[in-house]
């Protein structure tokens, strides 16, 4: 079972519980700042008459796990995608790559690590609800297995179809995603990218670099023989009559441009 | 005439190189110190919203691909057996040994914990386009070293080391050429993974073959800047009938090229953003116009090709295409999704030039100290202004 947390918009009331929760339940320094940052995982923001919660999707197939090249960052069987500082050389790869843009930098430390939302793993393991859901006052953040959370969505655009927008946003987005939205609202007025295909993003580099043992064998062998063919050649006759060739035989085809 | 504009050169120069070189050096080791004591935040405008600037877009991309002429050569010579080549050889290995210690050294500043490279080494994720270019980088950057070695060798008499490697040469080179392939393609495929964020006028799914042929048009085009630049800085004669082959050469890579490129743009019905004008569009023209067009069809003239001035303008213009290319993928096309324009710090600017300088210090040494080029004889005590 793969769990997850459901953020619904209309109920949130901007109180900002889950933010200070978050903070202190990870020992983020600083108080809670208007954008997420590597010591805010998470923030709530008014747009119109609602809010917007920004943390980690925590995707199904996660693209900063995909192109990590320590494997820093790897999806927990659980449904949490952790990030392992201690291996870490900050390439800021994720960053660049993450679809939702969540992966922060310690830009002011001379020892700098990645910070993102973790999904509160630890108490995940143990069973236990994340920080932020448990301190919502409003159920506005859910936390469940993802199957649930699904469900629960389903019913409530059913229940109220005009209070909601038909769609559940992390269902397909990057190839689906833990966290799941709720809105009244157009998903890009509270700030969530809608240009994301449904295909992960992984898969389009894997095409390429899966190919890369055939391509090497293919290559090579293609290089060797080009090697071996010229080399031969030059035994058979030492004089290449071709190398003139180029020098001389060009005229025709600039003069006919000029 | 070369030698007329070569007398008040040879005059003026040691001083304007040591002033700028100390200009260079004195604020590059403050930047140095700052980077490492304050962090990145500090001395680069780098942030959340956009995590790579100069130094990836610049020092890894351009970096590496400039490099290109070394493979591109070592194979033309040694693998289609066109030995008249032989001669420029040596140069352009040493370009692109020093190409990618350029890289490394970028890395250094670039990666928030740079003591920990060698995790690419023992943590491994196949999966990642990042992970084959750290390996990428480290063994190739051996391979090059390996045939450069020969030139060092040679100075100091070792005779044996040297055979054993000539002996080995093929092998050498199709790995080198392979490496290489993999390499310069696949600084394209790390752009794979933002279909959302980069710009479709970049896009493709075919990024890492752009990257390949265009970098050998530019790989091409840096070998005979570099001819050119050498033979000002050491009175020698530009090597026209090796040249203008490779010219050509760059021409047909640069022309496939184009082509590609344009047809990706139609793809992904992106040819408004040009046709508007937009600020994207803008920095493609300059990129496509400059780096593409204007060489193809300059350097398609026998009569331009020939005459050395052209040549260099052409090569020239390829290599600066080049560079806006990489700068627009890097930059240009990434920050519309960021939401946010990024202009280089004044520090990274400095870091970037100063490396620069120092390679070409180190190139300009190793010509005078080393056999690089064929005729010009090693060592001339009190020699021209080369750094
Ligand atoms: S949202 Fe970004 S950081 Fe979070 S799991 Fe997905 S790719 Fe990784
Ligand atoms: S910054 Fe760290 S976690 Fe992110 S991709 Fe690079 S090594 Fe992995
Ligand atoms: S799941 Fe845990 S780490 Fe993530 S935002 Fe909520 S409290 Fe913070």
């Amino acid at each position: 079972m793969t769990v997850g947390l459901l953020f619904d918009a209309t109920r949130c009331i901007g109180c900002g519980a889950c933010a200070s929760a978050c903070k202190e339940q990870n020992k983020l320094p600083g108080p809670v700042e208007e954008e997420t940052s590597a010591y805010t995982w998470t923030t709530v923001k008014p747009v119109g008459d609602i809010y917007s919660r920004r943390l980690c999707m925590h995707c199904l197939v996660p693209t900063c796990a995909s192109v990590c090249p320590v494997g820093a960052l790897h999806k927990t069987p659980e449904g949490p995608v952790v990030y392992d500082a201690e291996k870490c050389m900050g390439c800021r790869y994720c960053m660049m790559a993450c679809p939702f843009d969540v992966p922060k930098y310690q830009w002011d430390r001379a020892v700098p690590i990645i910070g993102k939302c973790i999904m509160c793993t630890s108490r995940v393991k143990k069973g236990e609800p994340t920080a932020c859901a448990a301190a919502c006052p409003a159920e506005a953040t859910i936390f469940g297995s993802r199957a649930d959370l699904i469900r629960e969505a389903k019913d409530r655009i059913r229940k109220n179809p005009t209070g909601y927008v038909d769609h559940i946003y992390g269902l397909t987005e990057a190839g689906g995603t833990s966290v799941l939205m709720l809105s009244n609202q157009p998903f890009e007025k509270l700030g969530l990218k809608t240009n994301l295909p449904s295909e992960p993003p992984a898969m389009r580099t894997w095409q390429v670099l899966s190919n890369i043992p055939d391509f090497v064998a293919v290559w090579g062998v293609f290089l060797y023989g080009v090697h071996w063919i010229t080399a031969r050649r030059e035994v058979v006759s030492t004089h290449t009559p071709q190398q003139k060739g180029p020098n001389t035989t060009d005229d025709t085809h600039t003069g006919s441009r000029s | 005439m070369n030698t007329s504009v070569a007398q008040p050169v040879k005059r003026f120069h040691p001083g304007f190189w040591t002033t700028v070189f100390g200009l260079v050096f004195i604020p590059f080791c403050i930047v140095t110190v700052l980077r490492f004591y304050k962090g990145l935040g500090a001395v680069t405008h780098l942030s959340d919203k956009f995590p790579w600037g100069l130094w990836i877009g610049f020092d890894l991309l351009c970096g590496v691909g400039l490099a290109a002429g070394a493979f591109t050569l070592t194979a033309v010579v040694h693998l289609f057996n066109l030995k008249k080549f032989e001669p420029i050889v040596r140069p352009t290995i040493l370009t692109g040994f020093l190409g990618y210690i350029f890289v490394i050294t970028a890395l250094m500043f670039d990666l928030g914990q740079p003591w920990r490279i060698w995790h690419a080494i023992v943590y491994w994720n196949p999966h990642s386009v990042m992970f084959e270019v750290a390996w990428c980088v480290m063994l190739y950057t051996t391979i090059l070293a390996v045939e450069f070695a020969p030139v060092v060798l040679e100075r100091f008499g070792f005779q044996t080391p040297v055979r054993i490697i000539h002996a080995l040469i093929t092998p050498l080179v199709i790995v080198g050429v392979l490496l290489s392939t993999l390499h310069q393609s696949s600084l394209g495929s790390l752009y794979l993974i933002v279909p959302s964020k980069l710009h479709p006028l970049w896009y493709s799914q075919l990024l890492p073959l752009f990257f390949f042929i265009s970098a050998i048009g530019a790989g091409i085009g840096m070998v005979i800047l570099e001819s050119y630049l050498s033979k000002r800085a050491f009175g020698r004669q530009l090597e026209m009938d090796l040249l203008e082959p490779l010219a050509r050469a760059m021409v047909v890579a640069l022309g496939i090229y184009g082509l590609l490129r344009l047809q990706a743009i139609g793809r992904n019905h992106a040819f408004s953003a040009i046709t508007d004008f937009t600020y994207e569009g803008r920095m493609f023209l300059v990129e496509f116009v400059l780096g593409v067009l204007l060489p193809v069809v300059m350097l398609s003239f026998r009569r331009l090709r020939t005459n050395p001035r052209w040549l260099v303008t052409g090569s020239f213009l390829a290599v600066l295409g080049f560079v806006v290319n990489r700068l627009n993928v890097s930059i240009t096309g990434m920050e519309g999704a960021a939401g946010v324009r990024y202009v280089p710090s004044l520090a990274e600017i400095i870091i970037s030039v100063g490396l620069v300088g120092f390679g070409m210090v180190a190139f300009a040494l190793a010509v005078r100290y080393l056999k690089i080029f064929p005729e010009h004889p090693a060592v001339t005590e009190g020699g021209p202004e080369g750094s």
